[in-house]
């Protein structure tokens, strides 16, 4: 078997009304629910702006953390799921299901290595 | 007689031996190996009495040596591909795996420089230079698109399968688009292709005999490539109708109306199929009723500028130049040399000579093409 880290793609920006996101939300744990059965799932989460972030680098031998990412994207990863599957096909076909209820795009990445 | 053999199996060994390994290099370079010991040894012993069976038994055992070889240097990480290869060598050997692989080979994962790339390697058995030639690209550029696609395959373990029912309209519709485009390719001059790509259709045909797109692009090919020595005269371009029909090659004709006739038994149309039945009709009848029809049909299937380009040619036949220029001018197609060429000849027709005579510059100053360029200079100052 194989891992492949499913990225959500999101605009940067607030994200939709309660009313919008609450059948959404419901549709995804659906697809978690229905991927736990198969032993599919392996870990998935929604991750907050990258207002949020903190970036730690090295700078000489000094450490340093400094506010925010390097860039200011017009999109970022708004959420990582990674699911444990045959082959990219099978990936593909879990990405779509999601795609279908999100509207938004997803990187589909595999992860070195086998499991 | 090996060159032969390597044109019709080379694609057939590679694609038992990735069953086999589970790898693309391995197997290329095994089967590689075994048609350089099949050059070295078959001129002084002769041909084997099954030469493809004997390449991928050689190919297999090249394979194994190698893998042994590698396993003694780095470990036992080969062992378990040892153990499987043995196993499933005997099961499969004979098997044809090709339709796998070329399902591989045009994955929607993959670009599709790629998949023509990869197709034409490991199926069609050509080499990184003749593919990069061919598309008119350093060869550099081509082998680096080519381990780019084989890494992809092994890192995003992009299946070797033949996809399921469900899928399987739209990712053969890739493998067909795959085929077409190598053909275009090669209709634009570059006769290898041309070649290649039917010969591409056929192994589809034998292993896909009852998928009606196969036949129709088949079809389509092969009627098309009938006309490739009526198609020129003297460095310039012939309109279909003003071909010389003895020149046409009656075998790839009468094969291509034969899959026709089988398309509309099985009664599925799809954009091949249509396409290879107007090709058909202007060969035939040259019913431009009829044809306009076929036109309509692919416009509802399979719509785009290009169609509707080509649609409104027949248009021009069946209802006069004005409304055909009236349907011109509704697409969008300003880059492509033919939408001039199409529109220029329309207006000649009405008898607008100075805008006919602007649009045949615009199509000129469109193609690199000299015989469709001798042809418009001439159509343009007649």
């Amino acid at each position: 078997m194989k891992l492949y880290a499913l990225n959500m793609i999101q605009p940067v920006g607030d994200p939709p009304p309660p009313e919008v996101l609450g059948p959404v939300m419901a549709e995804i744990a659906k697809i978690r629910r229905d991927l736990e059965r198969e032993e599919c799932w392996v870990f998935g989460q929604g991750l907050h702006g990258p207002e949020a972030s903190t970036m730690v680098r090295l700078r000489d031998d000094e450490v340093i953390a400094t506010d925010g990412p390097w860039t200011e994207g017009k999109e970022h990863i708004g959420g990582v799921t990674i699911i444990k599957v045959e082959d990219l096909d099978a990936a593909l076909k879990v990405a779509a299901r999601i795609v279908r209820v999100t509207g938004l795009p997803m990187e589909v990445r595999p992860f070195q290595g086998e499991v | 007689m090996i060159e032969e053999v390597f044109r019709e199996e080379y694609g057939r060994a590679v694609a038992v031996l990735v069953r086999v390994f589970g790898d693309v290099d391995v197997a290329e370079e095994a089967v590689q190996d075994a048609f350089a010991e099949a050059v070295r040894r078959w001129p002084a012993d002769g041909a084997p009495p099954s030469p493809a069976g004997w390449i991928i038994t050689t190919a297999r055992h090249k394979a194994i040596d190698r893998l042994r070889r590698e396993n003694a240097r780095a470990g036992k990480q080969a062992a378990a591909v040892l153990v499987s290869a043995a196993e499933s060598a005997e099961v499969h050997a004979v098997a044809d795996e090709r339709l796998r692989l070329m399902f591989t080979c045009c994955h929607p994962a993959l670009g599709m420089p790629a998949r023509v790339a990869l197709t034409l390697r490991l199926l069609g058995g050509l080499s990184t230079a003749e593919i990069a030639r061919a598309f008119l690209v350093p060869e550099k550029t081509m082998a680096q698109r080519l381990v780019r696609a084989k890494g992809k395959i092994r890192d995003a373990r992009i299946p070797y399968r033949v996809p399921e029912e469900g899928e399987l309209p739209a990712r053969l519709s890739g493998v067909l688009a795959v085929v077409y485009l190598v053909f275009n390719e090669g209709y634009g001059g570059r006769d290898g292709l041309a070649a290649e790509a039917i010969r591409l259709g056929r192994v589809l045909r034998g292993l896909m005999p009852d998928e009606p797109e196969v036949l129709g692009l088949l079809a389509l090919m092969l009627l098309v490539e009938s006309r490739r020595a009526a198609r020129r005269r003297d460095g310039e371009l012939v309109l279909l109708g003003e071909q010389d029909r003895g020149l046409w090659d009656r075998g790839l004709v009468e094969e291509g109306r034969a899959l026709v006739r089988r398309c509309l038994e099985i009664g599925r149309p799809g954009p091949y199929q249509i396409q290879a039945a107007i090709n058909a009709v202007h060969g035939t009848t040259g019913d431009w009723g009829q044809i306009l029809r076929l036109y309509d049909q692919l416009m509802v299937v399979a719509p785009s500028p290009v169609v509707a380009l080509n649609r409104a040619v027949a248009v021009a036949e069946v209802d006069g130049p004005e409304a055909a220029l009236r349907v011109v001018e509704q697409i969008g197609l300003g880059q492509y040399y033919l939408f001039h060429a199409v529109r220029a000849d329309l207006l000649r027709r009405l008898g607008r000579d100075a805008e006919a005579a602007e649009a045949y510059g615009e199509a000129m100053g469109r193609t690199e093409d000299e015989a469709e360029k001798a042809f418009l200079k001439r159509r343009a100052s007649g």
